[in-house]
């Protein structure tokens, strides 16, 4: 199965709302172990994707990817950026013919490519990797992203302003990782993934 | 003068980028020389935008691009895969990289000298 445009739109919004509601949280977050602008980041790139992506216009879902990440690249002014923009990029690029476990691993390629941080580093990268698996076994759910999670909190920081902290930043969850347990969480609630 | 080589700076603060953009301009005179501090309201980050602006408004059509933080880079990256100029970014320490590879050109020294000398100033 792969996804529709109004599916995919659905996603991202559903997403953008999750992100607002927690921006505060995000940010708090980061201010343990980063400079504490994840939230506010986070909520001005989902704003501009959501303006980008209302447009009825757009036909298929590898349309309304394109237009969030670029939204992202051009409004989040912080390390997610780059690194949604280019996950969103390379999910684009195989969304239309793919099925969803396979569009959400390009993504993980994308943000590893952009990021060079792999498993254990402390990134969004120990949400993204455990959900890839998670949907190639067809069960991903709201406890399996839930524990991705919790995973990343006794981890040591190896990529981004957490790395800095060295020792310091273990104890804490990433926020990024926790940002993006939103959208996998919204995912989960707006299409049937693990059929 | 050769407008052949030219040197962008990113960080993640705009007075910062100005600061680094004055100290090598006194010496860097005839070096094509562009910067981009901040995000686009001016806050502490990144902006693709700005970066894009300061990657096309420089003369030169090959440029060495030097950056302070994670983000910085990463931005970086995404504007020289959709600039059509070559940007070479460089993994130097961000004020002695910068001052290096400013004055080398504007010196009127080759990709070699330059790269030669930058070589022993990477971080990573
Ligand atoms: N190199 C990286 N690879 C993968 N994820 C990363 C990397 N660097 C940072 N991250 C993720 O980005 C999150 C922080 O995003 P945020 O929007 O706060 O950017 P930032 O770190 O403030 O950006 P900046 O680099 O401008 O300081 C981290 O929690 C982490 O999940
Ligand atoms: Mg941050």
């Amino acid at each position: 199965m792969t996804l529709t445009a109004k599916q995919t739109r659905a996603w991202l919004l559903n997403f953008s709302n999750k992100i607002h509601d927690n921006k505060q949280y995000l940010s708090d977050l980061d201010q343990a172990i980063g400079d504490g602008d994840h939230g506010s980041n986070m909520s001005r790139g989902v704003t501009a994707v959501e303006a980008a992506i209302t447009d009825e216009s757009l036909e298929k879902a590898s349309d309304v990817m394109k237009k969030a990440a670029m939204a992202m690249v051009s409004k989040v002014g912080g390390a997610s950026g780059p690194l949604y923009g280019s996950a969103f990029l390379e999910m684009a690029k195989v969304i239309d013919n793919e099925a969803i476990a396979r569009v959400i691993a390009a993504g993980l390629d994308g943000i590893k490519k952009r990021g060079k941080a792999e498993v254990e580093d402390k990134t969004m990268v120990d949400m993204w990797a455990p959900v890839v698996d998670a949907l190639q076994d067809g069960r991903l759910s709201v406890e399996a992203i839930e524990e991705a999670k919790a995973q990343t909190k006794p981890l040591k920081a190896k990529k981004g302003r957490a790395s800095y902290l060295n020792e310091r930043s273990i104890g804490h969850l990433d926020p990024g990782a926790v940002s993006s347990s939103y959208l996998f969480i919204a995912l989960l609630e707006e299409v049937e993934v693990n059929d | 003068m050769t407008k052949r080589f030219g040197v962008v700076l990113v960080s993640h603060v705009e007075e910062l980028a100005y600061g680094a953009y004055k100290l090598v301009k006194e010496s860097a005179t005839e070096t094509p020389l562009t910067y981009a501090g901040g995000t686009d309201d001016g806050a502490i980050g990144s902006s693709f935008d700005k970066i894009m602006q300061a990657v096309e408004e420089n003369e030169a059509d090959y440029l060495y691009a030097f950056y302070d933080l994670g983000s910085a880079k990463m931005t970086l990256e995404m504007v020289s895969e959709m600039s059509e100029k070559s940007v070479e970014i460089v993994d130097c320490a961000f004020i002695e990289g910068a001052y290096t590879a400013s004055v080398l050109i504007n010196g009127g020294n080759d990709k070699q000298a330059i790269d030669d000398q930058l070589a022993p100033l990477k971080i990573k």
